[in-house]
């Protein structure tokens, strides 16, 4: 039965489908908040601007989005490395 | 030497139903894109069809499957590829026609199961391979992605939810901008590859190649340049089902809804898994209404696309069959002729069926109406 169904990589799609297709989303809206929390005696930007001003609300975005990207860039090259050695 | 005019058809046919799987797929990557304005239309297609492009080169998982996990390569001839491509591009174009987000990958796998099945019957079909490859992730797959996409939505309303709207659309829009290439890139990695490993089939059934052996490097190429170029023609019509049809997608759930595709549709790439990118985009757009509260799902449009995704395979099947059946009647090259002519024909017929009611980028955001093409007034704005 378990060549016909793979529990195992099944189980392995949803929980990493999880962290990464939920997670990371998540994470990047995080940073979005973070990005926009306005700074002391900030002026109000323009309603659609992204950038609060806030020094530390910067800074929690800038972790949030490296985060995302490296996230990101460690699966394609996981994907690379085992899409060209397994046959 | 008949035989390698009958396998240069055969690369011609599948190069052509690649570039079928780029124009019917555009819509998984870019449709809720293109609905919440992230991207322009014409820069969407254009940035999905480099993506498609370069996904195409990243790995080769997919092409392993199709091309020695689904039928036994002895007794598949090129006739048999041949009819399984004729049936694959006829249900692709019939369900463009309607503007449902079918899946490319289940008509392929659908129409050269069909031609295996009349040609050399059942014992050619590697059964086990068939369900446990391509059969169970397409029954989980949709759901899978939904669960992820309703997850992600609810989480980014309750983060993001009290951000000033204008901010918050901008800069989810800008997220939707990398989410959609991801998609891309993805959709790249996994239904190229399966024109590659058709293709392969034929140049091993042919003797080109050794039974097992991996794709060549010129067919790789060819492949990324169709898919990239059937994406790049933009198949509005199902683009505008699914950006328009199903859900009203504001840009967190757009941006929620991609991220879910792109890391369903990679991690099954990564296990070899042939998957339907197209029925994962649908999954996700649907989770991406449900984790929002208050978002209009329309069941009965999501009903009639989990019609055709269960009739996909034993149609595409039949007509792989039916085309086998033709050119095995003739005979030799002039079968698989009379049968290129037969396609090119109903092709033809659907291609100037649909300009009747035509959908395109102008269009294809327009308020939907229950059906596929907007009503006359809208199309002239």
């Amino acid at each position: 039965m378990s060549s016909w169904i793979s529990l195992r990589a099944i189980g392995e799609i949803v929980v990493v489908g999880l962290l990464a297709g939920a997670g990371l989303p998540a994470i990047f809206a995080i940073g979005l908040r973070a990005l926009g929390t306005p700074g002391k005696g900030h002026v109000k930007a323009s309603d659609s601007g992204l950038v609060g001003g806030n020094p530390a609300g910067i800074a929690i975005a800038a972790g949030c989005f490296a985060v995302v990207l490296a996230a990101i860039g460690y699966g394609i090259y996981i994907i690379v490395i085992s899409g060209h050695g397994a046959k | 030497m008949s035989n390698d005019v009958v396998l240069a058809l055969v690369v011609i046919t599948g190069l052509s139903f690649d570039f079928t799987n780029g124009f019917h797929d555009t819509a998984n990557a870019m449709a809720t894109s293109i609905a919440t304005h992230a991207l322009g239309p014409r820069t969407a297609v254009g940035l999905s069809a480099v993506l498609n492009l370069v996904g195409a080169f990243l790995s080769l998982s997919v092409a392993a499957t199709i091309a020695n996990g689904l039928v036994s390569t002895g007794l598949v001839t090129l006739t048999v590829v041949f009819g399984g491509l004729a049936g694959a591009i006829i249900w692709n174009l019939i369900t463009w026609l309607f503007g449902i987000p079918s899946s490319s990958s289940h008509a392929l796998i659908g129409g050269v199961i069909g031609a295996t099945l009349a040609a050399a019957g059942s014992h050619a079909v590697k059964w086990q391979g068939l369900v446990s490859k391509v059969i169970i992730p397409a029954v989980l797959s949709p759901f899978i992605a939904a669960l992820v996409a309703t997850v992600g939505t609810y989480l980014i309303y309750r983060i993001a939810g009290s951000m000033r709207e204008g901010s918050r659309r901008h800069g989810f829009r800008i997220g939707q901008v990398g989410s959609a290439s991801l998609v891309s890139l993805a959709h790249g990695t996994n239904d190229a590859q399966k024109t590659m490993g058709i293709i392969t089939l034929a140049l091993i059934a042919n003797g080109t190649l050794a039974a097992g052996a991996t794709t060549p490097l010129w067919v790789i190429v060819l492949c990324a340049i169709s898919i990239a170029s059937g994406t790049y023609a933009g198949g509005w019509r199902v683009i505008r089902t699914l950006g328009k049809g199903l859900v009203e997608i504001e840009p967190p759930q757009g941006f929620a809804a991609e991220s879910s595709s792109a890391a369903v549709i990679l991690l099954s790439t990564h296990f070899g898994y042939s998957l339907s990118t197209t029925q994962v985009a649908t999954g996700s757009i649907l989770g991406c209404g449900l984790g929002k509260k208050g978002a209009q799902v329309r069941w009965n449009v999501a009903g009639r696309m989990g019609v055709a995704w269960i009739i996909t395979l034993p149609s595409a099947g039949l007509m792989g069959a039916i085309s086998y059946y033709i050119a095995h009647a003739v005979g030799g090259t002039a079968g698989v002729l009379i049968d290129l002519v037969l396609l090119i024909g109903i092709s033809a017929a659907i291609y100037w069926r649909s300009r009747r009611t035509r959908v395109n980028r102008k269009n294809v955001n327009s308020a939907w109406t229950g059906t596929v093409a907007p009503s006359q007034a809208e199309v002239t704005p």
